[in-house]
């Protein structure tokens, strides 16, 4: 299972590049979506897959079975939110572009600045 | 030690808050500070005797081998009472000199800091110590000659001579690192005591060179000389105090100060000895042909530090005798004459030899002054100079290996030197007097005291040079050469090859003088051919490497940052897929020891609906289509993760995934729909460079599951989530208790952006970004 | 949009889902949910009858700033590290006291469960804000 969500990873980074190398900044901000997700993904496929043993641990003891890793998915969980938050934010930023200079072409940014 | 630099610092910025009444006394007082650091410094003289030396230490990042070391051995002495000694005639001259010019508070603030900073130089004993002290000296010089700034010519000036001096300054700041690295410390008695080591080193020979153009360009060293005399537009009591007699000298003080660790090779003694007599020549030389006053003296100057070069890179106990005395010598003359120069300046309103003649009879004193130095420049008896003189001859004569031409050189030089001297004095003050723009005179006391102090002590110290020898020379010597080492002078050598050496000189520097002023001519062919034997100057050189530096920076800069946002990331795309797939072929035996396989089916049956919903993302047309098959990819995501154990993520993942497809929905109304914005071929070169970073991140994601990894932390938090922490939930204790500051972290960065975007959309149209 | 079936749901899916965050936000500790699975929730619970109705709106009755919650989510936070202050131990450091509950053995509260109160209101905010500031009107 390892290769195919290996190859899921790669071609997920594959569109995310792609996507990020387009002029139109709606595809790039999809592009930085599919980017996230393929490092998301990365990160907790590097540490493992434990199926149907979540990080639960017993009430009134430490356990010591194997359990899936908790770590990774605490910093996925954060990375989750924070991608949020940047994606957001581009939004955001391509709309008053949009809004100001009424294109969504990117190679447009390059005459805003005079 | 240390006390006098902060009492400098503390007089330096202290002219700017006295009251009026003092303030118009200002140079009077730093005049009295220098002086008093003087006394100071004279007063140690007979503690450091031959190789005592007194060294303070302070620590101040000793982890990085970086520590405030003072060092006062016989050579700092030397140098500290140089600066301080001159340094007080100097700001007494300033006082009347500077009277006429606005920023005067500026101006001795400089002069004042810069005195700090020298004094610091020479009493370093850490060498990243001394490179800072010495790149602050490059920086109040460029402050200095700069004075003038409504002038062009003293901007360029100074610019010149920053982009030289700190050229040499960095390039030196390598050289010490490289030799650091031998022996694994900045202190230079660390250096001192592994003197073979670092010799021995491979880094000995780029190490030596580093330096080496760092004193160079300091010490206006051929082919960096021409900033020398282009920072003649500073004032002329900068010319006489850093131009002269200080600042260059820093790069003389750093040679002697290496000479014990990396002296003594071939390679030190061909390179400075070449290099020393080229500039001694080239200063000797051009100093004939130039009319200005400041210009003649600069070359003079150019001509004294190729000389202590060369000797110092001889390097035997006589030359460097010989350059200790001499360092004295040309400081006492040529400050003399700098200042000289000035007071002619001031006080005739040009500093042209054509201009210029007669002035014996409005200024006799300072013809009486300006005399005693000229002689003393000529190396005529019975001045100080004379018994310099002797002294290089001598160690000249005695000099291993290319000991013939050094001495024939160097008498040419001479001679050239005599002449100078001779013609300087005559065009000036004897002759038919010239038509000055101003009626000279030769009122205010402060700018003859200056001058006069030194000129006498040429003379004194000429006729009776024993003591001067023995309580300053011979400590200098002694710690330069590391041992102790006997110093008699004395003025009288006897009938011998030295001293015939020297009536030949003198002879033949008279008759060249004699030539000089019989035919007029003579000088202007001279100047001729000099123009079309050197056509090409070396300034002009350097302005124009500066020029076509600028042009290709310039070039470079509009290539690089084309303002193209794709390309940028295009560029950060194929370089990092170029070191990924690097690293993959060096570490490409691996064994891969996970089998392939299909089950469970509806895994990979969720992998193949993720793949399809990316690609159909990648490829449609349709802006609703795009945004809803990266939702499904998100989704599928999620549910993976729900799959491998990840309960929290997963509902995270869907809930974030809602949000986002909400938002987009919400936006997409007010946007454009997608053009066909790039060419076919574009598209298939973005694919490639797309697939070519994601097939390598494949590989990585690979070699990542087969890493072992540590799980300690992991374990850690699996094993006492409940005991320390009352959760069940590990991920959940982990963000809320164990890594609780990084979910603060995290909280904070979300609500910045979400008042970020707040404020970018809620502000009126008509506020631009 | 002015779907009648959509704002009929709205109006009572809406407590529903808010309820259920607020469960997810209380079980969070032991069982799968937490202050941000919580805070996404309920903002979007919001978000889903600001959607019905008309966002604007619902803006001004329900959340007249959004930007409140985030400060309180805030404010909480920053309370909920003060008590190990006062314990003597490093900043930070979870305090657990436990609430005696007849019938049950005791529920355990601590400054951890505080903190995850504070993300969830501060995830809330952030998520109207976010959603407020795109969908308005000019």
């Amino acid at each position: 299972m390892e290769i195919i969500l290996a190859i899921v990873v790669g071609l997920l980074y594959t569109v995310g590049v792609y996507l990020l190398l387009r002029r139109s900044i709606l595809k790039f901000i999809i592009g930085l979506i599919f980017m996230s997700n393929a490092t998301n993904l990365l990160v907790f496929l590097s540490a493992g897959l434990v199926p149907g043993s979540p990080a639960f641990v017993q009430a009134g003891s430490g356990s010591s079975a194997p359990l899936a890793d908790p770590l990774p998915q605490a910093l996925v969980l954060t990375a989750i939110v924070i991608g949020l938050g940047i994606v957001v934010f581009t939004l955001a930023l391509k709309y008053k572009f949009f809004e100001t200079t009424g294109t969504d072409d990117l190679d447009q940014l390059k005459k805003t600045d005079n | 030690m240390v006390y006098i630099l902060l009492v400098f610092l503390s007089a330096s910025l202290l002219i700017f808050i006295l009251p009026g009444w003092l303030k118009k006394q200002k140079a009077i007082l730093l005049s009295f500070v220098q002086f008093a650091a003087f006394i100071y410094f004279l007063s140690h003289v007979s503690e450091i005797t031959s190789y005592h030396s007194k060294s303070i230490f302070i620590e101040w990042i000793p982890q990085l081998g970086l520590n405030l070391e003072f060092m006062l051995d016989g050579l700092s002495m030397v140098f500290a009472l140089l600066v301080t000694g001159i340094g007080a005639l100097v700001f007494l001259y300033a006082k009347d000199y500077m009277k006429s010019y606005a920023g005067t508070d500026k101006f001795f603030f400089y002069l004042m800091l810069f005195s700090g900073a020298m004094l610091g130089l020479v009493l370093s004993g850490n060498l990243i110590q001394l490179f800072i002290f010495w790149e602050l000296t490059s920086f109040i010089s460029f402050f200095l000659i700069s004075f003038f700034h409504e002038k062009e010519s003293a901007r360029k000036a100074a610019f010149q001579s920053l982009y030289i001096t700190g050229f040499g300054g960095l390039s030196m700041l390598a050289g010490i690192v490289l030799l650091g690295s031998v022996v694994d410390s900045y202190s230079f008695s660390d250096w001192l005591s592994n003197a073979n080591a670092i010799k021995e080193s491979n880094l000995y020979l780029p190490g030596l060179l580093l330096i080496l153009a760092g004193i160079f360009t300091k010490s206006a060293q051929f082919p960096f000389h021409f900033w020398l005399p282009g920072a003649m537009q500073a004032p002329a009591p900068v010319s006489s105090y850093l131009h002269s007699a200080t600042m260059v000298k820093a790069g003389i003080f750093l040679l002697a100060r290496l000479s014990p660790v990396l002296g003594g090779t071939p390679e030190w003694t061909y390179i400075i000895s070449l290099t020393g007599v080229l500039t001694m020549l080239t200063g000797s030389y051009f100093a004939i042909t130039q009319t200005d006053l400041k210009g003649i003296l600069a070359f003079t100057t150019i001509n004294a530090l190729g000389v202590l070069v060369l000797l110092l890179g001889i390097n035997t106990t006589e030359s460097i005798k010989a350059a200790m005395l001499f360092l004295f010598i040309h400081a006492f003359y040529k400050a003399t004459l700098f200042m000289v120069a000035g007071l002619i300046e001031k006080k005739t309103g040009t500093r042209e030899l054509r201009q210029l003649g007669g002035l014996i009879k409005y200024m006799p004193l300072t013809f009486v002054i300006a005399f005693l130095a000229l002689l003393s420049m000529a190396g005529l008896p019975p001045l100080l100079g004379f018994l310099g003189k002797e002294l290089i001859y001598e160690a000249k004569v005695q000099s291993p290996g290319i000991a013939s031409m050094i001495l024939i050189l160097g008498v040419t030089s001479n001679i050239f030197m005599v002449a100078v001297s001779l013609y300087f004095a005559r065009k000036v003050f004897l002759g038919k007097p010239g038509n000055f723009p101003k009626q000279p005179n030769e009122r205010g006391a402060a700018f003859l005291i200056g001058p006069g102090v030194l000129a006498l002590l040429s003379l004194v110290l000429g006729l009776s040079p024993g003591k001067l020898g023995s309580a300053v020379i011979k400590p200098a010597l002694s710690a330069v050469l590391g041992e102790v080492a006997e110093v008699k002078l004395k003025i009288w050598h006897g009938f011998n090859q030295v001293f015939f050496l020297s009536m030949l000189t003198i002879i033949l520097g008279f008759l060249l003088y004699v030539a000089m002023l019989k035919k007029d001519k003579l000088l202007i062919y001279w100047k001729k051919i000099n123009d079309v034997v050197f056509a090409v100057q070396l300034d002009e050189v350097f302005a124009w490497v500066m020029d076509k530096f600028v042009a290709v920076s310039k070039l470079k800069t509009k290539t690089v940052q084309h303002g193209y946002h794709r390309l940028y990331i295009l560029t950060i795309i194929v370089f990092t897929s170029l070191l990924l797939w690097f690293q993959v072929f060096v570490t490409r035996s691996w064994n891969f020891d996970i089998p392939f396989t299909l089950r469970p089916f509806y895994i990979s049956g969720l992998a193949l609906v993720i793949i399809l919903a990316s690609a159909v993302s990648a490829v449609s047309r349709s802006r609703i289509v795009t945004i809803i098959s990266m939702g499904v990819a998100g989704y599928g995501i999620s549910l993976i993760f729900l799959y491998y154990s990840a309960v929290d993520l997963a509902i995270t993942q869907i809930l974030v995934e809602t949000l986002t497809l909400v938002m987009f929905m919400a936006i997409l109304q007010k946007l454009p729909r997608f053009a066909v914005l790039s060419s076919k071929k574009t598209r298939l070169r973005d694919f490639l460079i797309a697939l070519g970073f994601g097939s390598v991140m494949t590989i990585l994601a690979l070699k990542a599951v087969n890493v072992n990894l540590n799980r300690s932390i992991s374990d850690f938090y699996l094993e006492n989530s409940y005991l320390k922490a009352f959760g069940e939930n590990v991920v959940n204790v982990i963000l809320v208790d164990f890594r609780a500051l990084d979910t603060l972290g995290e909280v904070t960065v979300l609500t910045i952006a979400a008042v970020g975007v707040y404020l970018l959309l809620s502000k009126p149209k008509s506020r631009k970004l | 949009m002015n779907s009648v079936i959509l704002q009929l749901a709205a109006k009572y899916l809406r407590w529903l889902l808010i309820s259920f965050a607020v469960l997810a936000l209380l079980r969070g500790h032991n069982n799968p949910g937490g202050g941000f699975i919580g805070g996404l929730m309920a903002g979007l619970a919001i978000v889903y009858k600001g959607f019905a109705f008309n966002a604007f709106q619902v803006k001004e009755k329900l959340l007249k700033r959004p930007e409140r919650y985030m400060g309180l989510g805030l404010f909480l936070i920053l309370l909920s590290f003060i008590p190990s202050v006062f314990a003597g131990k490093p900043l930070m450091t979870g305090i657990w006291i436990t609430v005696p509950v007849p019938f049950f053995s005791g529920i355990k509260l601590g400054t951890p469960f505080l903190f995850d109160i504070g993300v969830f209101f501060t995830v809330i905010g952030v998520t109207l804000l976010f959603v407020f500031s795109l969908t308005q009107k000019k």
